[in-house]
């Protein structure tokens, strides 16, 4: 049995290096774009092999079915964007030389930690915590409580991409697509419910078991593309609701920050979440991270600001 | 009856290889979009059903197997919708569906005239 499973993990770790090569160097950028959905895919699949399944959920989900979908529709509007000219003006030498050292360089500081991480990692540290944090799952109690001020970044970083985007320009209308049927509105419709079945249940379990903000914010966020591409959520192109859209973007960072600050004040540390008061807290910036997550992904579909 | 499901199982998984095998011959061999898609849909919805039945059987309780099966019905719904969008834009664009008579024509026309 260990053969087969070192054989398959082997095959995984060559689809991976193929994969990763072909989109970065396919000259049909659409095959580019496929490859690197599969790469994701398969990415997600060697979380699993690694026993990391809050990963791969975010990673099948926003690596491979956001992602993609964004690189998609934003081929469809490049001009010619199915063409073959995929590398217009070739890299200069120099750059090039430097992109090989600097990825030679961070391949090897990569190598080094990973022989110099702490073995065996800090599963213990965390066990020993884990009742203080008030989940009984140990990524939500690291993402949310342990080690939050990461997790803050992260969702800082997401705003500062949906800011980069919109400063491109006005929002684009969806392209009308080149048939009547009503096969992707009524998708969008029939599978709705289910859009905001799972989110909850993701959000729910993510106390528990893995789940938690990311994959429901990414799986809410997709219903919400969906919508977005059948041009059923007009709303937000709507310079009325403009105030709204941008303070629920902001939610979950606002209440982030609100709770870091809190925590300040009542124990002293930045973050700290007082033990009597943890469940109720992270629950609720869970619930206004994964909105939060899943408007942005949708804000960066309209591919500029809306309403201007 | 616990070795007759594990041996269902195995069955039903095996033979929902087969059909995703089939499938992606035909996505590779077929010769116009309509044929990749009646390939990839038709031996991917029944290859998945079967995938999921078979895993459905190993399930620890009802729960795990009912979302085992939803995962095969969502499928179901998103790829019917999805093939027939792909389908509809196909023609909408112009591609002709390949058919054997045309391609029979043009080896006719080849042939040198007698």
């Amino acid at each position: 049995m260990t053969a087969l499973t070192v054989g398959f993990d082997l095959l995984l770790s060559a689809a991976l290096l193929w994969l990763a090569w072909q989109a970065l160097f396919l000259p049909l950028r659409f095959a580019a774009v496929v490859h690197f959905m599969a790469f994701n895919l398969l990415m997600a699949l060697v979380w699993v092999r690694l026993e990391a399944p809050d990963v791969a959920l975010a990673e099948a989900a926003i690596g491979a079915g956001v992602t993609g979908a964004l690189l998609l529709t934003a081929l469809g509007r490049l001009p010619g964007g199915g063409s073959r000219r995929a590398h217009p003006r070739r890299w200069h030498r120099y750059w090039r030389y430097l992109a090989i050292f600097s990825a030679f360089v961070s391949a090897v500081w990569l190598a080094w930690s990973v022989q110099h991480l702490p073995r065996p990692g800090l599963t213990t540290e965390i066990m020993a915590a884990l009742d203080t944090t008030g989940v009984s799952h140990a990524v939500t109690a690291v993402l949310l409580n342990i080690r939050a001020i990461d997790t803050l970044l992260e969702v800082a970083v997401m705003l500062g991409a949906v800011m980069l985007v919109w400063s491109l320009g006005p929002a684009l209308r969806p392209f009308a697509p080149a048939t009547a049927l009503p096969g992707l509105p009524a998708l969008s419709r029939l599978l709705h419910p289910l859009f905001l079945l799972v989110p909850t249940y993701l959000l729910w379990r993510g106390a528990h078991a893995p789940g938690g903000a990311f994959p429901a914010g990414a799986v809410l966020g997709a219903g919400g593309i969906l919508l977005l591409l059948a041009d059923g959520v007009s709303w937000m192109q709507q310079p009325r609701y403009n105030l709204l859209l941008r303070l629920l973007l902001i939610a979950g960072l606002a209440l982030f920050v609100v709770v870091g600050l809190g925590g300040l004040l009542l124990t002293g540390t930045f973050l700290a979440i007082p033990q009597a008061q943890a469940k109720a807290v992270i629950l609720a910036v869970e619930v206004a991270t994964a909105l939060s997550i899943a408007l942005m992904l949708m804000a960066l579909y309209l591919y500029g600001e809306p309403g201007r | 009856m616990t070795e007759w499901l594990s041996v269902a199982s195995h069955v039903l998984v095996v033979a929902g290889i087969f059909f995703f095998l089939a499938g992606s011959l035909g996505l590779v061999r077929f010769t116009d979009v309509y044929g990749r898609l009646h390939a990839l849909t038709k031996a991917d919805n029944l290859g998945l059903g079967l995938l999921c039945t078979g895993l459905a059987l190993q399930a620890s309780g009802l729960a795990e197997a009912a979302k085992i099966m939803l995962v095969w019905v969502l499928v179901l719904v998103a790829s019917g919708i999805g093939a027939t969008l792909v389908a509809s834009t196909a023609a909408a664009c112009g591609i002709r569906p390949w058919l054997k008579r045309a391609s029979a024509e043009r080896e006719a026309a080849k042939r040198p005239a007698e």
